[in-house]
């Protein structure tokens, strides 16, 4: 049985090819720059154990919201606790949080989203249910749901993926509906592949390039959406420093002490930003169509 | 037309049926029993009996949800398990603060924002373009409520122009509301702007690339009438869609900003509800939230046409 040449890429192959620069392509100061300070802030909270002068949750009575000095490089919380140290560290499980999300909701959403766009018995029932979740804001939804699953780790991944999924499969079906138009999906079908073998060796690939670009801002959103979850009072618990929960800390302090809520905020900020414009730069680089539309 | 409209209408129908229907599972699906789960850890059998007796959850599920959706369809919202007061009620003694800021932060955002979108597209790839930019990529980076402390902190601690934080209504007097909403307005503003001037810019240069532009600088019009007459109502179709999606980013901001400035609207009362585990009021606000979002955006479904006349139904 004869297959046609342009399904024989393997996942990786596909993968790859999409890290080499197309011809003729240049990448300005801004995306290296943005790739250096995530590099920076990524390494900063892996290694913050082997560095941070403090244990993050040593609590000193003797040392409540000292100013910056040598000794404590940012000051001290309420707590006594060393703000430079949790900063650090918090940035351990908010970084945590965006990817896990990030990996989740593509993975459920591309499940989704295949069987919405190769089925259309099931494709009105799914959108159906997709636009109604949509129409739900997205902090809502997470905060009801951490409400009610208890404040761990799991249940705010979770609460952030939910109203993520969605978007996720709105992608993968409209690449999957042009995608099966294609002679070579055509071709497949005819000579009677089996449907898993179509899906997966045909379709899934044509997935990959825009689920890469929408992964990278789901991570962002996903690390905001965690900052306000913890600040609203319903993240993940508050012996855990993240930066939302340092920030949540820090609100009934505020004029005295607006480091605990401007320092998490600034790293947090920053390193949205850098993922943000990453994500733009493998847009224009993965879809050129997008990048004249954008200028 | 009208037809287009009624369908329009009708079609939003299955949608908040499927968005009542996932309320009404949203808790009745939480591992465990969903009356301990809103009782919390120090509840005693009394209380525990009276949730279950006020949310029906000792009826089969079917006939919960039955009973539910009727008391929706007749407008009763349920009671609050917290204050005993009907849902309905405390929703409407907390609509006010928030449709003022909502309004507010609309006008403000589609004012600076378009304009900024314009000028962006037609001073393209200069220092005018970047800044714009700039902006609009750092109103997605920064948290709601970091821009809320950052603009405190300036406006209201450091130059003491306004008061830090609190409410007044504009029946109080018009100063005393202005200068309690500005900031929030200013701090929901920040995103839905970077969203708006993002995709003006986007949509103007696109237009400004055709033929009839060309043609009506070649003919003397005015710059100025070039750009928002016959530009502007060209590219103003997806503009409109983004102001319309980008009400969702505006709902979830207003909860956010409520808590920073201390606004008793009804973002402080969902995340108080939600807090309290409050279920009749989460669920109440999550279907008005759901269906205040699907109402925006089926308004502007039907703007199309009065923008651009080619779009008929």
């Amino acid at each position: 049985m004869a297959e046609t040449p342009q399904s024989r890429h393997s996942a990786f192959q596909v993968l790859t090819g999409l890290f080499s620069l197309p011809a003729g392509a240049r990448v300005g100061i801004g995306p290296i720059l943005a790739a250096v300070i995530l590099v920076i802030i990524v390494m900063a909270a892996l290694l913050a154990p082997y560095y941070v002068p403090y244990d993050p949750l040593a609590m000193n009575a003797m040392a409540r919201l000292k100013p910056p000095s040598p000794e404590f490089l940012l000051g001290t919380d309420p707590y006594g606790r060393d703000i430079f140290s949790r900063v650090m560290t918090g940035g351990r499980v908010s970084l945590l949080i965006g990817i896990g999300a990030a990996a989740v909701s593509v993975a459920v959403g591309l499940i989704i989203g295949l069987v919405a766009g190769y089925f259309r018995t099931a494709d009105s029932i799914i959108m159906r249910i997709m636009d109604s979740l949509m129409a739900i804001p997205a902090i809502l939804l997470a905060i009801a749901l951490v409400a009610l699953n208890g404040p761990s780790l799991g249940s705010v991944i979770v609460a952030i993926t939910i109203p993520e999924v969605p978007r996720v499969v709105r992608l993968v079906r409209s690449v999957v509906l042009s995608a099966r138009e294609e002679p070579y999906v055509e071709a497949a079908i005819a000579l009677g592949s089996s449907m898993p073998k179509i899906l997966m060796q045909h379709l899934m690939p044509n997935t990959f390039a825009p689920l890469i670009v929408q992964g990278t801002y789901i991570c962002a959103s996903a690390i905001l959406i965690e900052a306000i979850l913890s600040f609203l009072g319903a993240g993940v618990s508050t012996e855990i420093p993240t930066w939302g929960n340092i920030m949540a800390e820090g609100r009934s302090y505020f004029q005295i002490k607006p480091g605990l809520i401007f320092w998490p905020g600034l790293m947090l900020s920053l390193c949205i930003l850098a993922i943000n414009l990453l994500g733009d730069t493998a847009r224009d680089l993965l879809d050129p169509r997008m990048k004249k539309r954008e200028g | 037309m009208f037809v287009y409209i009624l369908k329009r209408v009708l079609a939003t129908i299955p949608v908040m049926v499927i968005v009542a229907i996932f309320v009404f599972l949203l808790l009745r699906l939480t591992p465990g029993d969903p009356a301990a789960i809103l009782a919390g850890d120090a509840a005693t059998p009394a209380q525990l009996e009276r949730i279950r007796d006020s949310l029906g959850l000792n009826d089969p599920l079917l006939t919960q949800f039955m009973t539910w959706m009727g008391q929706l369809a007749r407008g009763d919202l349920g009671t609050s398990l917290l204050s005993n007061t009907s849902v309905a009620g405390m929703v409407g003694a907390r609509l006010g603060p928030t449709i003022n800021i909502a309004l507010m932060t609309i006008v403000i955002s589609v004012l600076l924002a378009v304009p900024m979108g314009v000028i962006a597209a037609w001073r393209h790839r200069t220092w005018v373009d970047f800044l714009v930019m700039s902006f609009s990529v750092l109103g997605f980076s920064v948290p709601v409520f970091v821009i809320g402390y950052i603009l405190i902190q300036i406006f209201a601690i450091d130059l003491r122009w306004v008061p830090v934080q609190g409410y007044k209504a504009p029946s109080e007097g018009f100063g005393a509301f202005f200068s309690r909403a500005i900031l929030p307005s200013l701090t929901l503003a920040t995103i839905y702007i970077a969203l708006i001037a993002r995709m003006t810019r986007a949509s103007m240069l696109e237009v400004l690339g055709e033929d009839y532009i060309r043609t009506a600088r070649a003919k003397g019009v005015r710059e100025n009438v070039v750009l928002f007459r016959h530009a502007l109502r060209n590219a103003a179709v997806p503009i409109l869609t983004i102001i319309g999606t980008g009400f969702a980013l505006l709902i979830s901001g207003v909860v956010v900003t409520e808590s920073v400035f201390n606004i008793p609207g009804i973002g402080r009362l969902t995340v108080d509800a939600i807090l309290a585990r409050d279920y009749p009021v989460i669920q109440a606000m999550i279907l008005l939230t759901a269906g205040i979002y699907v109402m925006v955006n089926l308004l502007v479904d039907i703007s199309y046409s009065f923008f651009d006349p080619r779009i008929r139904y």
